[in-house]
């Protein structure tokens, strides 16, 4: 699938387990400008429905969430 | 910012697997923006204690003997087994990568959760502000808890 939106920040989550991979992304959407765009790489296969319910409660954007394999990659963009 | 939506979280259990929802629910809750509180109450006290030997009278010293250590002593609330469980928990999680108790317990810090001490279960049990670490807030009673607990539409207790 070709890409679209170019990522500001890029996170590394592969390995990590809940709660970590929710926190890193935080962090990091907390260091960006509203409008910036966040891409992730995970393993744990929970990201899949945390990442969506993390920008639903927080309000930021979730672009986009595949799963290849075990690799799962998220865009996140920053609106709030 | 936040209005009325916080997450308070009261820690009454001191086993390892309870304290650990409850610093991973304060975590995700920080992490989604929510100012969030736990109230560290009896057993529960144990997972902000230093470690040392804690009591001034003969009871108080019996406890903190028998209480002794940090975070890092606690066991699971099941198949403890006098502590052979705690380390057959602990291996297990380093095999599964997963956060230990104590850098846990730091996360939740550094996303701004604040811990608040149980002041009278600190008497009964002659647990003193110096056992306990840094970090904490002032010693507070029931209405502090609450007062949380009502500008929060999250209140759990563990």
């Amino acid at each position: 699938m070709a890409q679209t939106v170019e990522a500001n920040v890029k996170l590394n989550l592969e390995g990590l387990l809940c709660p970590i991979p929710v926190v890193k992304v935080s962090q990091a959407v907390k260091t960006m400008n509203i409008g910036d765009v966040l891409e992730a790489t995970a393993t744990d296969p929970g990201v899949m429905a945390d990442i969506p319910a993390w920008t639903k409660s927080t309000g930021n954007e979730l672009v986009s969430m595949e799963k290849d394999g075990k690799l799962i990659r998220f865009l996140i963009k920053r609106t709030k | 910012m936040a209005k009325d939506d916080g997450v308070t979280i009261i820690v009454m259990s001191g086993d390892m697997d309870k304290v650990m929802a409850a610093f991973n629910i304060a975590i995700g809750a920080a992490a989604a923006g929510k100012e969030t509180n736990m109230f560290f109450t009896f057993w529960g006290i144990k997972a902000i204690q230093k470690g040392n030997l804690t009591g001034k009278g003969f009871y108080g010293r019996m406890m903190g003997l028998l209480n002794r250590g940090g975070i890092n002593t606690i066991g699971p609330s099941r198949f403890n087994f006098g502590g052979i469980g705690r380390w057959m928990f602990k291996q297990m999680m380093k095999q599964h990568k997963i956060t230990p108790l104590e850098e846990l317990r730091q996360t939740a810090i550094d996303l701004g959760v604040k811990f608040w001490p149980c002041e009278m279960s600190m008497q009964v049990m002659e647990i003193d502000v110096d056992n306990l670490i840094d970090e904490v807030e002032k010693s507070c009673g029931v209405a502090t808890m609450l007062e949380m607990a009502f500008h929060s539409k999250v209140t759990l207790f563990i």
